[in-house]
């Protein structure tokens, strides 16, 4: 199950996507999600609908890959919809007993719906399109300023190289460790949730002390390879902003621009 | 003069308790004097708990002695100033492939030694195709490590350390977790950087099998060297290591038996093919 999860996964592809700098993907993604909660009309959706779908193919992930990322996520989507659905005051449409459900809820509810949906699609196409290592250099990048603030950007950003990097191994080991256990007679699918919760108990004891030991490991590993923290070290692929890096972000500016003029025009 | 020298190295494991007052001693190394010669290929051999995984890790400063000295190219390694030049001109590969690999994609990862030493870029990208082609991987070089075969990703781990340039090159068992076919590819790899690369090696292992590559092989036990000398040297006292709970190779172990039984085999044959000569001369 935990391998459906196709969120914060990269794709391997060759597109102009991929190959454009992280920061611009960063930013990119930000300015898509923040004016996504600025819009105000149906108008408005559709512009970013339309966007969007630009972006999917130029980056050539299959829409069906992308669609499989939802799935994990559809429940939360789902509650959310619900949620908007069955408590939104206003002008009753229709009601079964003491479910109500209103115009405007429905309204809401497809807004609401809409927003996540592209709110999700927007971050995993970053996140499609660019490696973890990247991406933890694009932030780093853009954190630089706060270097000065003695926030400990470079050692945030190897924190999370390294956390992507040891996810499918944890999983693996996860998936190990629970076989290991249900061969000993472990019982992690019957039971209520307090039941469930406690079964799992002997899946994460094993499962710190070994992530603990590879901590060590790796730290040792980096050391031997005369790692000590981020100064006076140098990148093996420094980021560089290129002409198509500029023209990107002219259209994420020419698509901002877009939606505050649909918001007060239209 | 030696590149690795150690004059009465002692390393002791001191466990306290929460009060800081000492609750055991354990001494892993106990006054132990070696010399290797740059561009040797020598084999530290000893079962579990025989101290020689502790005496790697004195040579690249991971651990300094508590008591005597070990010099790296004349650089004590309990001097601080001198680390990072005894760590970049001794690599260190370890025992479990998945967690010396830092980065998500192979040829970032063996960038991430001269990253740290501040190599310029365009130097970077040299030394990680010189390394990654030296142990064989170039083909390989945009992977994720996580899909890579054991063996495949200790050959990472040693371009990782190639790439930093090193005249010597400590792994600490890298084939204890492998299969067959991946610890003869990794052994051979590490030989072919003896031959060509002309790197001095130290492999830590407890395979016999292995030692066969040395032209030198230590024997540890209770943290003392018992042992030194050629391979075959050493695997002709099949009886002394039985006595240090090492396994000799098949071969080695059927010839003694066959001289102790009467016939007139030499001692210390390392391969089949030295056996079958020996019994041809009968």
């Amino acid at each position: 199950m935990i391998r459906d999860i196709t969120i914060g996964q990269y794709y391997p592809s060759n597109s102009i996507l991929h190959k454009l700098d992280p920061r611009v993907k960063l930013v990119g993604t930000i300015l898509y999600i923040v004016f996504l909660f600025f819009i105000q009309n149906y108008y408005g959706y559709i512009f970013a609908a339309v966007f969007l779908g630009l972006i999917i193919t130029l980056s050539k992930v299959p829409v069906k890959f992308i669609l499989r990322g939802l799935k994990a996520v559809l429940f939360l989507l789902l509650f959310m919809v619900a949620f908007n659905l069955f408590f939104t005051p206003g002008n009753e449409a229709f009601s079964f007993g003491f479910i109500r459900v209103t115009w405007e809820g429905i309204e809401s509810a497809i807004l609401m719906g809409l927003r996540l949906i592209f709110l999700l699609l927007g971050s995993s196409i970053m996140t499609f399109t660019t490696t973890p290592n990247q991406l933890t250099d694009g932030l780093e990048k853009l954190m630089g300023p706060l270097k000065k603030i003695k926030v400990p950007v470079h050692e945030i950003s190897m924190m999370m190289s390294i956390a992507l990097r040891f996810i499918p191994i944890l999983m693996e080991e996860t998936d190990k460790i629970m076989k290991a256990q249900m061969a000993r007679g472990a019982d992690f699918e019957s039971g209520g949730l307090i039941k469930r919760a406690k079964s799992l108990i002997p899946l994460l004891v094993p499962l710190f002390v070994s992530a603990f030991r590879r901590a060590n490991d790796l730290a040792m590993a980096m050391e031997a390879r005369c790692y000590r923290g981020g100064e006076g070290r140098t990148k093996m692929k420094p980021l560089k902003y290129a002409g198509k890096d500029m023209l990107a972000y002219l259209i994420l500016i020419m698509y901002v621009a877009g939606i505050i003029a649909i918001n007060k025009y239209l | 003069m030696g590149i690795i020298r150690s004059e009465n190295l002692t390393f002791e494991y001191i466990r306290r308790d929460e009060e800081g007052n000492v609750e055991s001693i354990n001494r892993a190394i106990d006054h132990v004097n070696i010399d290797v010669q740059k561009g040797d290929f020598v084999a530290i051999l000893g079962h579990n708990g025989s101290g020689k995984s502790t005496l790697a890790k004195h040579i690249n400063s991971i651990l300094v002695p508590t008591e005597g000295t070990m010099w790296f190219k004349d650089m004590n390694t309990s001097d601080e100033d001198k680390l990072w030049d005894i760590r970049q001109s001794a690599g260190m590969v370890f025992q479990n492939p998945d967690n010396q690999i830092i980065a998500t994609v192979v040829e970032e990862d063996v960038g991430f030694g001269p990253e740290n030493l501040g190599v310029p870029t365009e130097d970077i990208w040299r030394r990680v195709e010189e390394s990654l082609n030296a142990v064989g991987m170039m083909e390989y070089r945009t992977h994720s490590p996580n899909k890579l075969s054991g063996g495949q990703k200790q050959r990472v781990a040693i371009a990782g350390i190639m790439a930093m340039k090193p005249e010597c090159i400590v792994l600490d068992e890298p084939t204890a977790m492998l299969d067959p076919n991946g610890r003869k590819e990794v052994i051979r790899t590490v030989k072919e950087l003896n031959e060509k690369e002309k790197v001095t090696v130290i492999l830590i292992t407890h395979y016999m099998e292995e030692v066969i590559s040395a032209n030198k092989v230590f024997v540890m036990d209770e943290g003392k060297v018992v042992m030194e000398g050629t391979p075959k040297e050493i695997f002709s006292k099949v009886d002394m290591l039985k006595k240090y709970r090492l396994d000799v190779p098949q071969v080695t172990e059927l010839a003694f038996e066959l001289k102790r039984s009467g016939l007139s085999i030499p001692e210390g044959i390392l391969s089949i093919k030295e056996l079958v000569d020996a019994i041809c001369k009968l």
